[in-house]
């Protein structure tokens, strides 16, 4: 940063000895401050740019597949098959899909991130907490290919010994392994929250006779309700944007999904099937893959909202 | 108790009724010793003060009387607080901390109401007691609030946050919050700090308004607040307690070079 030059910035001023900033000193720093904010606001407009342009490209082409196919039927349909003789485009069998794996990622994840925040962050001693987070942090780093051969060839196979009727490709599996790997995201933005509570509070909650785990559940979870209600929207968004695992171990088949045990494609699953094919550009087909991807990012912007919104409703100031 | 420690903890020249007494406390941090063979009687239904400049103990002990030091490894108690009439040693690793803590109340220096509503702020200490039936809890929040003073304030408002309250209506609900349960000990660990003026106006008076009604209180502050609202005064120096006399005489004639140089403002 600007250091004061002693042969040009200051002068001497009239009272002996006191360091006045010369006019060019002043000029320079404004031009350096000036330049800061620029590049930072380029920064920010970055960011903006893209998503902005994700959007655009998303509707535009989305725009081009509606003109072909009614909404109605996009949102009434039950049969998904874009590339049939007779297409039929249901997307609610693709979004059953991915609401069952988000569901049962969550019923994994919501629990066990829950209950795995209030001991690291009110139960554990400093060196357990050193060793658990880092590994908890190398879950969140294992490829998400991994996870999805992990499900094909290691859980399917080990779940069918107890459900004898589970489908080589199912949503129960795949469900499963994503809230395992949304496990690390949700600990580590509740275990934030709940650090933050300030320890003043878990004090006076002692100090009335509470236990820790009283002190947890009464005042630390409603002290950090915001942050623990982020850290669950947070898992959720990723839980609906997971691709490999489904693509890989919840089959192909784009089917209305109720029952967890069989297989059923969900958006992402579908996007990548269809993007691996050689379709004609511009073909409905093709199309078909901007008007499930502005599903995926409206059910994403909407639980986004729902965040934002619980988020300024239950903010805590201490 | 054989009588040495009797008589160390009488060592005070008055007839009333003993709450507690302190023999030969120490206290270590970890490494550190932060209380040095305390001894000092706590009188019934009056307001012992401590005193002494910040870093002297004074927090420390009183935080040691419901064992907020257990709360973090590596602290150690030595000697005994002794609560009457029950003669337990309440820092005796063999008396649970919660048993002291459903006993003796705390309020402290910041207000730290709990993020929930004024009413079940107040109620929680019953709650964790097991007191559950409504009209119960609905009559012990009352009086505790109007205990506090702040009944008038809130009635109207008892299913709102309590973050909503002004620093020292929080101050005072924490008040009331330890109130509720009718604790044995009150101990305020100076509970005006974070306040102005004019809210720490209305505390003082209510703490010289439950003294003498209610139960025990022990506030640390500063000398000003001590002289006004306490019966008994000890002074703390460098994790010593240097003198321990009626509230008057140490203000008055202190009889330790080290007390009249505190509080005439010599240090400190």
């Amino acid at each position: 940063m600007a250091t004061i030059d002693l042969a040009s910035a200051p002068t001497q001023g009239a009272a002996g000895g006191q360091l006045v900033a010369s006019a060019a000193f002043l000029r320079r720093r404004a031009i350096t401050g000036a330049v800061v904010r620029v590049f930072l606001f380029l920064a920010a407009a970055l960011s903006v740019f893209i998503t902005a342009a994700i959007v655009y490209i998303l509707v535009y082409d989305s725009i081009l597949f509606f003109q072909k196919v009614s909404i109605v039927d996009f949102l009434t349909d039950t049969e998904w098959t874009p590339v049939f003789e007779k297409p039929r485009f249901g997307i609610i069998t693709l979004v059953s899909g991915t609401l069952m794996t988000t569901l049962i990622g969550l019923v994994v994840a919501m629990p066990a991130g829950t209950i795995l925040s209030i001991y690291l962050s009110e139960f554990a001693g400093h060196r357990t907490r050193e060793i658990i987070k880092p590994i908890l942090e190398l879950l969140a780093g294992v490829p998400t290919v991994a996870f999805g051969y992990f499900a094909l060839f290691f859980l399917t196979p080990l779940f069918q010994i107890f459900i004898p009727n589970l489908s080589g490709f199912n949503l129960l599996v795949p469900g499963i392994v994503i809230g395992i790997m949304i496990l690390p995201y949700i600990v580590s933005v509740a275990e934030d929250a709940m650090r933050a509570v300030p320890d003043p509070l878990r004090e006076g909650a002692f100090a009335l006779g509470f236990t820790r785990f009283q002190t947890a559940i009464r005042v630390v979870i409603p002290g950090a309700f915001s942050g623990v209600t982020a850290a669950y929207l947070l898992g959720m968004s990723r839980a609906v944007g997971e691709t490999m695992v489904v693509a890989i171990a919840a089959g192909q088949q784009a089917t209305l999904a109720y029952n967890p045990l069989e297989g059923a494609a969900t958006i992402t699953a579908y996007i990548v099937q269809i993007s691996l094919g050689d379709l004609p550009h511009n073909s409905l087909a093709y199309l078909t893959i901007f008007a499930a991807g502005l599903t995926l990012f409206l059910m994403t912007l909407v639980f986004n909202l729902i965040a934002f919104w619980l988020r300024k409703k239950y903010r805590e100031v201490y | 108790m054989d009588a040495l420690t009797i008589e160390k903890a009488v060592a005070a020249p008055v007839d009333e009724p003993l709450r507690a007494s302190v023999i030969d406390l120490s206290f270590h941090y970890g490494e550190k010793q932060a209380l040095f063979d305390v001894n000092f009687p706590i009188h019934d239904r009056k307001v012992t003060a401590l005193i002494g400049p910040s870093g002297c103990g004074k927090s420390t002990l009183l935080r040691a009387f419901n064992r907020m030091h257990d709360l973090y490894p590596g602290n150690r108690y030595q000697g005994e607080v002794i609560l009457y009439p029950e003669q337990i040693n309440i820092v005796s690793p063999a008396v649970d901390p919660m048993l002291v803590r459903l006993k003796i109340g705390m309020v402290f220096q910041k207000p730290n109401p709990f993020p929930k509503s004024i009413y079940e702020n107040v109620a929680a200490g019953l709650w964790v007691r097991g007191i559950r039936k409504k009209s119960l809890v609905d009559d012990r929040v009352e009086f505790a609030l109007t205990q506090a003073a702040l009944w008038d304030e809130v009635k109207d408002r008892m299913r709102s946050s309590a973050y909503g309250l002004s620093g020292g209506q929080q101050q005072r609900l924490c008040i009331a919050r330890a109130l509720a349960p009718a604790p044995e000990m009150l101990l305020l660990d100076e509970p005006t700090s974070a306040l102005d003026p004019i809210a720490t106006a209305r505390i003082e008076e209510l703490i010289m308004e439950l003294a003498p009604t209610v139960k025990i209180m022990i506030v640390t502050h500063n000398m000003q607040q001590a002289a006004r609202i306490s019966n008994y005064t000890a002074f703390m120096h460098l994790g010593r307690m240097v003198e321990f006399d009626v509230t008057t005489n140490i203000f008055t004639s202190p009889k330790e070079r080290k007390t009249q140089d505190y509080i005439t403002g010599r240090f400190g």
